[in-house]
């Protein structure tokens, strides 16, 4: 691995820029009153990580119980609280805003050439709402939790249990407005602030990618939104809407629920594809092979992703004709996510390719979010999905393409991202040790319960048959290996921030428009707005934009070059 | 007043709203005096028509869409479409599973 | 694209609006007013787009049951009455054409006929909020409240009820009486998630008042009240389906 395109300023003479983002205002208030997009991704990603490891401690609280077959570590009520708020944490306060939230909303006003996003006090707000969503989940823990799962199935939520399902509803309720807010902010940003010479097919598809998961978050989200109200109805007062008894069907609940959560999945990895683009284009030195269709398919899985919902119903009760039409949509909404697969394996193709972590985890995520995806085909046939739903199967399933998905291309996202956001750069060689580590200890973790699953351990248990014990000490074993994984980049990204290398403008010769700043950017981002007049991933323009800065700095000494990778056709 | 530019604010006159006005109210009238004669399966069609053809006057004039960008007429679009999506995909499986198993 | 080019003419040399054009209400982050007021109205109607969906679900569980229990929403909705429902209605399109109407004086920068427009839209709104706690008061009365001591009486014996017996009603055997609580399940839900949004609005409509008189909308700067003008328009057409679908169930009388 001695090939690398990193290019840095000549450390003895570089500085961090005086007047940058994090330095034009102290104190507090400039932090907890900003309008500065780049603040709230920052705060963002503080408090996301926050909850990513509470739920994380939730993970392995569950991995230590599965250790052994009986339900010997805590009660089975406890059990199903300690699941249902890992489900909750990871779902709803970090996967749904993992990359929208942080590096969406720090770059798409750079990318498209904008000085903030559309709406900034909308962002704060949403900001705001999430924090409280967050505290209002904390409450929920510390008042002895909620016991019905994530997915809150009624008659179970609204006539069953006596734990706390309002305010994890509440909670869901305030946290589910926060990412409307994000998903319409992004929407009315992409199409009315991009820059002079910004048209649609210029835009980085990262951008892309993000506009289409906004369309998922402001359509269907207000779905849960309304689910959630009835249920704290029907709870509280018993309107009788999901009650057979009153004449309801417990069943309507399922379909508006899913109606968002469908969707939600999408929300969640599209962000993340949209990030594997760029790195995958950065670091093989090429467009992004069949821009136009990767950005479609974005779209395509957005539009698709909403017609496919009664697939989590299959065995609940719902018509044969709906099984059956439900079933054959699920098909046709794997095909776009082919497409992005296809594409980026075009790209890297006859690329230049280097082996940064970036890369690293953007090739876990194609392999892991392939062999997921490509289950969830399994799971969308329904004579299949009788056997293998509320298994482990679909545990693996979720978790392939949600942590060996979309939680990778978040890591490296933040690793692509973090010389622009922070100014310095991570150390590259402990980096990569954790990417590879955070690869192993996933396939450890999730790989046997594909096998639990099919062989028949059901899901949401805290006591299984013991001839099913090696897999899961296998599982567990796993789990503790990924979480290595996960703690060494908070502990190393952290020692970068005193102790990083000064990363300069554009450490990896990148071409969006976020990399021709300086690192970290100024508060308006750019000091004129800039024109786009050349293409998306047009690496002969960055050549001849570099060239140009040469000549003017004529062959200046202090520039660094480690090694000059020549760029591909 | 920033009238120049392509489609900014139009101004809508007082006119339009007027007759609008009537026609909501001319609709209201209609649907109130149908929905106590008996049309059998038609009530609920013609009590719904009227319904949208007000909301659609209400969308084009008071909401100007009728002289708004393609962009607005597409937004609304998209929220009708998922709002149908949404309802009839539900309906869907409620009315199908009166027919048994195939 | 329209959008790019719009922002490629507006947005004059690079990055700085102009001497004499920054009025104060533009925000740094827009090259002109008019990208920032073009913007505003888009994400208004975005939010009115959640709206859509968050009704969407009430609508979905409304025409399920209407399927499921005709007779019991025949008989609900013959407890309605219609008298007060289409008043409501005639007052809603009233409002929203005063609402209109004040989006017309903001631009045309008539202050005291925005004044007058907004309040007369405001004590619509109001009226509206007092037919509907009269008709809520009667179904208190009635013990038609799903989960407060919900009473079958009405429809298992038609006769004992003036609503029921006027509407012509025969009693409904004990199960589907029993559906009729999911009727006005939904009819307190529906309504009543309406009702909210009408007294958010009149909260605004109040502050819009005060701040209409200090003439803040009648100088150029119509944005508020064009956009808030949407949000009361849709709230309107809300109640135009609310009033067919709920009040209107088979009023002839089989």
């Amino acid at each position: 691995m001695s090939d690398t395109i990193v290019s840095l300023p000549d450390q003895s003479t570089a500085r961090i820029p005086k007047d940058n983002f994090l330095t034009r205002e102290n104190g507090l208030l400039s932090w907890l009153l900003t309008g500065d997009h780049k603040r709230i991704a920052i705060l963002y990603l503080i408090s996301i990580t926050f909850f990513f490891f509470i739920g994380g401690a939730l993970a392995g609280l569950i991995r230590l119980e599965l250790l052994t077959p009986q339900a010997d570590l805590m009660a089975t009520d406890t059990y199903n609280k300690v699941f249902t708020m890992h489900g909750v944490i990871m779902i709803f306060l970090f996967l749904v805003p993992s990359v929208p939230a942080t590096l969406g909303n720090f770059f798409i006003p750079m990318m498209i050439g904008a000085k903030d996003l559309a709406l900034p006090r909308i962002n704060l707000l949403s900001w705001y709402l999430y924090v409280i969503g967050g505290i209002l989940v904390v409450y929920t823990m510390v008042s002895g939790g909620v016991d019905t799962g994530w997915t809150f199935t009624t008659p179970l939520s609204t006539h069953y249990v006596n734990t706390n399902v309002l305010s994890t509803g509440l909670a869901v309720f305030i946290a589910g407005f926060s990412s409307i807010l994000t998903g319409l902010n992004f929407i009315v940003t992409i199409h009315k602030m991009r820059a002079p010479g910004m048209t649609w097919f210029r835009l980085p598809l990262f951008v892309w990618a993000h506009y289409a998961a906004s369309i998922l978050m402001v359509l269907g989200t207000p779905v849960l939104a309304i689910a959630i109200v009835l249920v704290a109805l029907e709870r509280t007062i018993g309107i009788g809407v999901f009650d057979p008894a009153k004449g309801g069907d417990p069943l309507l609940f399922q379909h508006l629920f899913w109606f968002y959560s469908h969707p939600a999945v999408y929300i969640m990895i599209l962000p993340g594809m949209g990030v594997i683009s760029e790195v995958i284009s950065t670091f093989s030195r090429k467009r992004i092979f069949g821009y136009t269709a990767v950005a479609f398919s974005s779209v395509a899985i957005a539009v698709f992703g909403f017609f496919v919902w009664a697939h989590h119903m299959f065995i609940m009760g719902i018509s044969n004709y709906a099984v059956l039409v439900f079933s054959l949509l699920t098909m046709l909404v794997a095909v776009p996510s082919a497409i992005k697969i296809f594409n980026w394996t075009f790209t890297l193709y006859k690329g230049s390719i280097t082996f940064e972590t970036p890369l690293l985890y953007a090739f876990g995520f194609m392999g892991l979010f392939t062999i997921g995806g490509m289950t969830g085909v399994f799971l969308g046939t329904s004579g299949t999905d009788i056997h293998l739903t509320e298994t482990y199967f679909i545990v693996a399933h979720f978790h392939f393409v949600m942590v060996g998905g979309m939680l990778m291309a978040f890591l490296a996202g933040i690793h692509f991202w973090w010389p622009k956001m922070t100014g310095r750069m991570y150390p590259e060689k402990i980096s990569q040790l954790a990417a590879v580590v955070t690869f192993i200890g996933f396939n450890f973790t999730f790989f046997p319960q594909f096998i639990l699953g099919v062989l028949g351990m059901p899901r949401r248990y805290a006591a299984y048959p013991p001839e099913f014990q090696v897999l899961n000490v296998f599982s567990t074993a796993g789990a503790t290996i990924l979480g290595v994984g996960y703690l060494l980049p908070v502990l190393y990204l952290t020692w970068s921030l005193k102790y990083g290398a000064i990363a300069g403008n554009n450490p990896w010769q990148a071409t969006g428009l976020e990399w021709q700043t300086q690192s970290p950017p100024l508060t308006e981002n750019f000091t004129e707005i800039p024109v786009m007049d050349h293409e998306a991933y047009d690496y002969e323009w960055l050549e001849r934009q570099q060239q140009a800065e040469r000549n003017r700095d004529g062959q200046n000494p202090d520039r660094q070059k480690v090694k000059e990778v020549a760029s591909a056709g | 007043m920033s009238g120049q530019n392509g489609h900014a604010h139009t101004i809508v006159g007082p006119g339009v709203y007027v007759a609008i006005l009537f026609a909501l109210l001319a609709g209201t009238a209609l649907t109130v005096w149908a929905s106590f004669i008996d049309l059998g399966f038609w009530n609920p069609i013609i009590a719904l028509a009227i319904a949208t053809t007000k909301a659609v006057l209400v969308v084009l004039f008071f909401m100007h869409v009728k002289y708004s960008t393609k962009l607005t007429k597409l937004t609304i679009f998209s929220g009708i479409f998922m709002f149908l999506v949404l309802i009839s995909m539900t309906l869907a499986d409620y009315i199908s599973r009166a027919w048994g198993s195939w | 694209m329209p959008d790019s080019s719009a922002i490629a003419h507006d947005a004059p040399e690079a990055g700085g609006i102009p001497h004499g054009e920054h009025p104060p209400y533009l925000r740094h982050h827009f090259a002109s007013v008019e990208q920032q007021a073009d913007t505003a109205n888009f994400a208004m109607w975005l939010f009115l787009l959640t709206e859509v969906m968050f009704f969407g679900g009430l609508f979905t569980a409304y025409l399920i049951y209407r399927n499921w229990y005709y007779p019991a929403f025949v008989a609900g909705s013959h407890q309605l009455n219609v008298y007060w429902g289409t008043l409501n209605t005639l007052v809603l399109i009233c409002s929203s054409f005063t609402m209109a109407m004040g989006v017309w004086c903001a631009q045309t920068r008539r202050r005291s006929g925005l004044v007058l427009c907004l309040i007369l839209t405001f004590i619509l709104g109001l009226g509206f909020l007092g037919i509907k706690t009269i008709e809520y008061s009667e179904k208190i009365e009635k013990h038609h409240v799903p989960g407060f001591h919900y009473s079958l009486q009405s429809f298992l014996d038609p006769d004992s009820d003036a609503a029921a017996k006027a509407a012509g009603d025969r009693p409904l055997p004990l199960d589907m009486a029993r559906h009729t609580e999911v009727y006005f399940s939904l009819y307190f839900l529906m309504t009543g998630m309406h009702a909210l949004h009408m007294i958010i609005g009149i909260g605004i409509l109040g502050f819009m008042i005060l701040r209409a008189r200090a003439g803040a909308y009648t100088a150029g700067h119509t944005t508020f009240v064009l956009n808030f003008g949407l949000y009361w328009h849709f709230v309107d057409i809300i109640w135009i389906y609310l009033f067919a679908l709920l009040y209107l169930i088979s009023r002839h009388g089989a």
